[in-house]
C-alpha cells in the first residue's frame, strides 16, 4: 500500500464569500492522522469541498467528507465515480435516529444497583431453595427406583472429588499439624506445660481444623469444578437437550456430585486429621523430644473418641452444602462465557462462607449435648 | 500493488496426526474477485482458510497474502498484513462482554489508538449500518442478539478496518433463507462498494450462483477445480456432479437464471432501506 501522500486538506476563499476545503492525498483509516480533530475544528462557512487531489478513499475518509460537507451544508465536488458510490453508502446512516447509549444518573444507577441487589438476593434464595427442593425429591425417586441410580458417574466423582485430592489434601494437613503443634509448643511452654501440645493436635484436628481445611480445599478443587462443568453444559444447551430426551438434569448431575461429596468428604476428613497428627508427631518427636510410641499413648488418653464423631457428622453436611452450592450456581449460567466465571466464583465463595457459619453453629451444638 | 492475486497457496501440506487433510494443496485468489469455496464436510475448507489467517501452522507450502510470505512469520511481523484483512468466523466470534458497536471499536482501538472516541462512535455507528443492522443493535450485547444479527454484527467487526480482503467462513449457514438472501446481496453490495476481495466457504448452493465470480472445489486434498460455475459443470468428476446436478444443485440453478441482473438490482435497493 503506497502510503506516501498522508490526508491534507487547505482552505481558500471562494468567490462567493464562503470557503473552498481542498482535499488531498490518500484518505484512507491509515493515512488520516489528525485530519479528523482538525475538520472537526473547522470554523467559518464552507461552501465546496473539492476532492479533485484525494488519491485513494476509503470508508474512513469518505465519511469525513460526508460529515464535513453535512456539518457546513456544503457541496461536493471533483469527487471520482467510485468515490461518490461510497460516500452515498454510508450517507444512509444519516436516515437513521442514533440510539444514545442507555445511561442512567448516578443516583438512579445506585438506587438500581441496591435494589436490583435485594431482588436477586430474595430470588436466588428462594431458587436455592427450590433446588434444594428438586435434588431431595430426585434422591427419593432414586431410592424408590434404584436402577435409575447412575453409578458410573459417581464412582466418577469419587475418583475426581476424593482420590485426585488425596496429595494436595495430605500435603496441607500435614504441614497445618506441623503449625498447629509449634505453635502450641511455643505458647505451652511459658508454662512448662508443653505435654500438652498433643491435647492441641490431637482434639483440634479431629474437631475442627482437619475438617475445615478440607472441606476449603473441597469447595476450591470441587465446588469450583462442578460449578463450571454444569455452566458450560448450560451454555452449550447440553442440559435443555437432556430435559428434551426426558433426563432430569437434578437426577444425571447434581445428585451423583452431591453423593460422591457427601461420601468423600468424611474419608478426606479423617486422611487430613491423620495427615495433620503426623505432622504434629513429628514435630514433637523433633522439637518436644516426645518419641512416637509416648506421642499415640498420650493421644489415645487426652483425645475423646467424641472428637472424631464431631468431625465425622460435620463433613458429609459440608461435603452436601459445597456439592449443592457448586450445582446451585452452575445451573443459574446463563448467557454467556463470562457468566461461567462469575458463578463458579459465586460458588467457592458461598460453599466457604456457608461451611464455616454452619461449623460456628455446630460448634455451639457440640458444646451444648457435651460434647466437649 | 499490480500483483493480480491477492493470495496465492502453493503446495500446502496439512495433517493432523495420520490424518491428511491437504496434499500439495494449490489456490489463486485474483483482485476484486469473490471466490467460493466448496467441499464436502471435512474436506478441510475452514483447514485451509486458518491457514491463510494464520491460525494454524501448515507442515508444507508456501502462502502469500498480499504478496507477503506468510509461513513463519512471527505474530508481529505480520500485523500490516492482519490490518488489510478482516474475518468473519463461523458462529460471528463476538467478544461476548463487549456490546456490538464496542466489539466493532476493538480492531480500531487496537491499530489507531489515536483515533479520537467521537471518529470511533461515528466509524462503528455507520459500519453497524453497513453491515445491515438496526440502529440499536448497536447497544446490545451479542447474547440478546439473533444468529442471524450476530453474523451481520461479525461482520461489522470484520469491516472496522477498512479491509481490502474478507474471509467468511460460512456466512449464511443457520439463516432462513430471507436472511441467507439477504446476507449475500450485502456481500455482493459491500465488494462492489468497497472494492473487496472476498474469500468465502460456503455450503449454500444459492450464495455460490448469487454472488460469486469463481468457486474452488476441494476434495481428495486439493482443489480439484476452479472457475466459474459454467466451467465447473463441464468438469466430470463425480463430486462436482453430484453436488451441482444433484437435486439442490439443480434447483439453485433454476432459481438464478437469466433474470439474475435484473433481480440483483432490486435487492440491492431492498438491503438499502
Amino acid at each position: 500500500m503506497d502510503m506516501a501522500n498522508p490526508a491534507n486538506f487547505v482552505v481558500e476563499d471562494s468567490p462567493d464569500g464562503g470557503h473552498i476545503v481542498r482535499f488531498s492525498g490518500s484518505f484512507v483509516i491509515a493515512s488520516i492522522g489528525d485530519v479528523d480533530g482538525r475538520l472537526r475544528d473547522l470554523a467559518g462557512q464552507v461552501t465546496h469541498i473539492d476532492l479533485s487531489a484525494v488519491d485513494q478513499l476509503d470508508t474512513v475518509g469518505a465519511w469525513l467528507v460526508h460529515r464535513t460537507a453535512k456539518q457546513h451544508a456544503a457541496a461536493i465536488t471533483g469527487c471520482a465515480k467510485d468515490a461518490g458510490r461510497l460516500i452515498d453508502a454510508i450517507s444512509g446512516v444519516d436516515g437513521r435516529e442514533e440510539i444514545p447509549k442507555p445511561h442512567a444518573s448516578t443516583l438512579n444507577h445506585f438506587l438500581a444497583e441496591v435494589g436490583g441487589g435485594v431482588v436477586v438476593g430474595m430470588t436466588t434464595f428462594l431458587q436455592f431453595l427450590a433446588f434444594v427442593g428438586q435434588v431431595v425429591k430426585a434422591l427419593f425417586i432414586l431410592m424408590m427406583n434404584p436402577r435409575r441410580f447412575r453409578w458410573h458417574a459417581v464412582v466418577q466423582h469419587f475418583d475426581m472429588v476424593g482420590v485426585r485430592a488425596l496429595g494436595i489434601v495430605g500435603l496441607m494437613s500435614f504441614l497445618i499439624g506441623i503449625v498447629i503443634a509449634q505453635q502450641g509448643a511455643v505458647q505451652l511452654r511459658q508454662f512448662g506445660a508443653e505435654v500438652f501440645t498433643i491435647n492441641l493436635i490431637g482434639r483440634l484436628t479431629l474437631r475442627e481444623l482437619g475438617i475445615l481445611m478440607t472441606a476449603i480445599m473441597v469447595a476450591g478443587r470441587s465446588g469450583s469444578a462442578f460449578a463450571a462443568q454444569i455452566g458450560t453444559m448450560k451454555i452449550t444447551e447440553e442440559i435443555d437437550a437432556m430435559r428434551t430426551i426426558g433426563v432430569v438434569p437434578a437426577e444425571a448431575l447434581v445428585v451423583p456430585r452431591v453423593i460422591a461429596a457427601v461420601i468423600m468428604m468424611p474419608l478426606l476428613g479423617i486422611f487430613a486429621s491423620l495427615m495433620a497428627i503426623i505432622g504434629g508427631g513429628v514435630l514433637c518427636w523433633i522439637v518436644l523430644d516426645i518419641p512416637p510410641a509416648t506421642f499415640v499413648q498420650r493421644l489415645r488418653e487426652v483425645t475423646p473418641l467424641t472428637d472424631f464423631w464431631v468431625g465425622m457428622i460435620k463433613a458429609p453436611v459440608f461435603g452436601a452444602i459445597i456439592a449443592m452450592a457448586g450445582c446451585f450456581q452452575g445451573m443459574q449460567v446463563k448467557g454467556n462465557a463470562e457468566q461461567v466465571g462469575l458463578k463458579t466464583t459465586a460458588a467457592v465463595v458461598q460453599a466457604i462462607f456457608l461451611v464455616i457459619v454452619l461449623d460456628a453453629f455446630f460448634a455451639v451444638f457440640f458444646s451444648e449435648i457435651g460434647w466437649d | 500493488m499490480d500483483e493480480p492475486n491477492i493470495i496465492s497457496v502453493t503446495g500446502l501440506c496439512n495433517s493432523f496426526g495420520d490424518q491428511v487433510i491437504h496434499q500439495d494443496l494449490n489456490i489463486e485468489v485474483r483482485r476484486g474477485e469473490i471466490l467460493g469455496v466448496v467441499g464436502g464436510s471435512g474436506t478441510g475448507k475452514s483447514v485451509l482458510m486458518r491457514s491463510i489467517i494464520g491460525l494454524q501452522e501448515p507442515s508444507a507450502g508456501e502462502i502469500r497474502v498480499f504478496n507477503e510470505a506468510m509461513i513463519g512469520k512471527e505474530e508481529d511481523e505480520i500485523t500490516d498484513v492482519r490490518r488489510r484483512w478482516g474475518v468473519l468466523f463461523q458462529g460471528g466470534a463476538l467478544f461476548s462482554t463487549l456490546t456490538v458497536a464496542e466489539n466493532v471499536q476493538v480492531p480500531l482501538q487496537e491499530f489507531y489508538p489515536d483515533f479520537s472516541k467521537e471518529l470511533r462512535d461515528e466509524i462503528a455507528r455507520y459500519k453497524i449500518y453497513l453491515s445491515g443492522l438496526p440502529a440499536e443493535a448497536a447497544h446490545k450485547y451479542p447474547s440478546e442478539l439473533s444468529g442471524g444479527m450476530r453474523k451481520r454484527a461479525g461482520l461489522a467487526r470484520a469491516l472496522a478496518m477498512d479491509p481490502e480482503l474478507l474471509f467468511l467462513d460460512e456466512p449464511t449457514a443457520g439463516l432462513d433463507p430471507i436472511g441467507a438472501a439477504n446476507f449475500d446481496n450485502l456481500t455482493r453490495d459491500l465488494k462492489e462498494t468497497l472494492g473487496l476481495t472476498v474469500f468465502l466457504i460456503t455450503h449454500d448452493l444459492d450464495t455460490l450462483y448469487a454472488i460469486c465470480d469463481r468457486v474452488a472445489v476441494l476434495a481428495d486434498h486439493k482443489v480439484i477445480a476452479i472457475g466459474a460455475i459454467e466451467e465447473l459443470l463441464a468438469i466430470d468428476h463425480p463430486w462436482i456432479n453430484e453436488y451441482f446436478s444433484g437435486p439442490r444443485g439443480r434447483a439453485a440453478r433454476r432459481g438464478h437464471g437469466a433474470a439474475d441482473d435484473k433481480a440483483g438490482v432490486e435487492t440491492q435497493q431492498r438491503g438499502r432501506s
